[in-house]
């Protein structure tokens, strides 16, 4: 199994038209995504690789039934095309798009919310389900990202996009497969964090073990620290801090907006002491992973 | 991008949060005595600087009359504080104090909410009052969909035992710093101390702003009305020559990311990709032993141009003496584009790739045209059967 999406999601892109949703939507229909409609405004009657370009989402949603949105348009429109999604019912939005104010970003997901709907991202890459389908930019290419990605038993979850292909092509090269991983957002406020997803794993019978990459800045990985601790997770977590050298730099900008440390416990030292207190192995490099979790696993 | 206080100070008085009298920014000893001729009584000068410890550093100085004030600034001036040369002098009207407070909206990121922090305890860091003092201190998040009501303040106020005249004057302070946070995609809007005076009185003696990068496209207005130029960058400290040449490398065009950069004194040129590989191959670098020149984002499939642009930058700063260029496994990146930009980058500038390119790890996107280009060269390459860690230590060794 796999959280989030399957093989049979139906799903639509907001600013298909786009030079990177063009070739995003080859690269999701190439792995198998069943995308079922494009919206540009103004644009409705065209095709892109045969899905078929509407002006609103309305338009699609009444004619078919659409489980997901990958929202792809510029900063300054996307807060407007996120709503149109919502209020036409979408349950799955998926926010590709990066520099979108923060406050514009807490009024989506406080709407998501209220629309029982689940937000992963802005500024992130999207969901893959190895062997089921991907939603996103994720791993690229259909035959990189089945080079990278197979299907198994580890749920992946990481702040950094092109991270999280690094991770799971380390835990294929060692033969463990992932159940799903999530492309998270580098954002300060995002729609789903380590925490928000954890359920869904342990909701998931085929995922045993969870990997994470994590960074300085934010409360994100105390979050789960608590979590862990406070639902007692059957699974084991093992993580991966990048950005170590920030602590010594505390103010400057590097990678991520959300990594701007900003107190004590947003560095690097203070997140690693926390997620071991609560149980979680921290691995030092990247190929450390794949042992840490057989460890984990008795395996 | 924080702001200095006497900008924090505008703003506020923008949307009429009281402050002291006076409160102008002097840029020369005389200024600042015409400043407290006005004020006619006596004043606090407070150094214009984006970093703290301010009153240790001996960045604020008090004065009786307009001739002290002076001297006073002229001091101020010529002090450098944690390496930050102050912007000018902030010159106000000093007033008995009764009471401080802490008074702050900033974002709750577990929530994903803004948050209203008010305290009776000011003046001091508010999270040592969280520890310490937790029954003088109250939290409430608000919502970014729904009107912010007076109320909503107010009950804040009231939950730490504020009462009378003080909780109608605070809420109507704090109401109006919630405003504030939301009209201009603040990441911090915070006063500290606010104070109550002995006639009854609040006023802002201290703030402090902070401003989110992705709003300044939104706040161009504001930023131009407070003077602040909209390109500048306002880091911990300020940029080198070199970070600013890079930014002028990523505008050249709008495809990728090629040229945010930081400066470092390290002798290993970097060029890494953007977001968390590059956090993680930095960290390999220095675990390594070795020395980074710079930390350097590219990504988002760059031109040829820029990719070349950006190695020209590095190779071209002082005591560079080769790069590594690396990555996480990519998606969109092309892994041609970007060895064609750099060799093209490394030949213009007068080197042998092979000798100048410590080592090349970009695996994934249109990688087999990229090696045959680096096979071509001589560039020393490897897939994604070794690891990033892997590739630093081999970059790291060859600097040896």
């Amino acid at each position: 199994m796999s959280i989030l999406i399957t093989r049979d999601t139906t799903f639509i892109i907001q600013g298909i038209t786009g030079r990177e949703a063009v070739n995003m939507t080859r690269e999701c229909l190439d792995y198998g995504s069943k995308i079922v409609g494009g919206v540009t405004p103004g644009r409705a009657g065209r095709d892109i690789y045969g899905v078929p370009v509407y002006d609103t989402v309305a338009a699609i949603a009444k004619e078919k039934s659409v489980d997901g949105s990958v929202i792809a348009v510029p900063p300054a429109f996307t807060r407007d095309a996120v709503y149109e999604a919502l209020e036409c019912g979408i349950k799955i939005l998926v926010i590709v798009t990066e520099r979108i104010p923060r406050y514009e970003v807490a009024q989506m997901v406080e709407l998501a919310r209220l629309r029982g709907a689940r937000i992963i991202g802005p500024n992130c890459l999207g969901v893959l389900s190895p062997g089921e389908a991907k939603m996103g930019g994720l791993g690229g290419r259909a035959e990189d990202a089945r080079k990278a990605f197979t299907k198994g038993p580890i749920g992946v979850m990481s702040r950094s996009g092109g991270m999280t292909t690094e991770m799971c092509n380390t835990l294929t090269a060692a033969g463990l497969g992932q159940s799903t991983a999530v492309s998270i957002g580098g954002d300060a406020v995002i729609g789903s964090t380590y925490a928000d997803l954890m359920p869904l794993y342990e909701a998931d019978p085929e995922t045993m073990a969870i990997v994470i990459y994590c960074e300085p800045g934010g409360r994100m990985e105390a979050e789960l620290a608590r979590y862990v601790v406070e639902r007692k997770s059957r699974l084991p977590i093992v993580a991966f801090m990048a950005g170590r050298f920030m602590d010594e730099m505390p103010g400057m900008r590097f990678g991520h907006a959300g990594t701007i440390v900003e107190g004590k416990a947003d560095t690097t030292a203070e997140k690693i002491a926390r997620l071991e207190a609560a149980g979680i192995s921290i691995a030092e490099r990247i190929e450390d992973i794949p042992a840490l979790v057989r460890k984990r696993l008795g395996i | 991008m924080r702001f200095y206080e006497y900008e924090s100070k505008r703003l506020f008085g923008k949307y009429g949060i009281p402050l002291p009298t006076g409160s102008k920014v002097a840029r020369t000893p005389a200024e600042a005595g015409a400043i407290a001729t006005e004020i006619a009584g006596p004043v606090v000068l407070k150094s214009q600087v984006l970093t703290g410890g301010r009153m240790k550093a001996g960045g604020v100085l008090f004065a009786e009359t307009a001739a002290e004030a002076a001297r006073a600034a002229e001091k101020i001036l010529a002090l450098t504080i944690n390496g930050h040369k102050p912007r000018g002098v902030l010159v106000e009207a000093r007033a008995p104090i009764a009471q401080e407070y802490y008074l702050g909206v900033t974002w709750d990121g577990v929530n994903r909410l803004p948050v209203m922090i008010f305290s009776d305890m000011g003046g001091i860091d508010v999270e040592e009052v969280a520890e310490k003092h937790p029954e003088h201190i109250a939290k409430r998040n608000f919502s970014t969909l729904f009107p912010f009501s007076d109320f909503m303040a107010k009950e804040l106020i009231a939950s730490i035992g504020i009462s009378g005249s003080d909780l109608n004057r605070l809420t109507q302070i704090a109401a109006t710093l919630a405003r504030v946070f939301r009209d201009h995609g603040l990441t911090l809007a915070e006063i500290n101390p606010l104070v109550r005076l002995h006639d009854g009185r609040f006023l802002c003696l201290d703030g402090h702003v902070d401003m989110e990068d992705d709003a300044r496209d939104t706040q161009k207005g504001l930023l131009r009305e407070l003077g602040i130029d909209p390109a500048e960058k306002r880091q911990a400290r300020p940029p080198s020559q070199f970070e600013i040449d890079g930014a002028a490398v990523d505008a050249v065009d709008h495809r990728g990311v090629a040229g945010n950069v930081v400066e470092f004194d390290g002798d290993l040129g970097l060029v890494i990709g953007a977001g968390g590989g590059s956090l993680t191959l930095f960290d390999a670098i220095r675990k390594h032993g070795g020395r980074p020149a710079n930390y350097c984002e590219i990504g988002g499939n760059p031109s040829v141009t820029k990719a070349c642009a950006l190695t020209k930058l590095i190779l071209a700063k002082r005591g560079v003496k080769k790069i590594a260029v690396m990555m996480n496994v990519v998606s969109n990146t092309r892994v041609d584009i970007v060895a064609r930009g750099v060799i093209k980058g490394v030949v213009e500038s007068g080197f042998d790739p092979a000798e100048k390119i410590a080592i090349f790890r970009i695996p994934g996107s249109w990688e087999t045209e990229g090696f045959k280009i680096l096979r071509h060269y001589g560039v020393e390459y490897c897939d994604r059967s070794v690891s990033m860690y892997e590739a630093a230590g081999r970059a790291v060794a060859k600097m040896k």
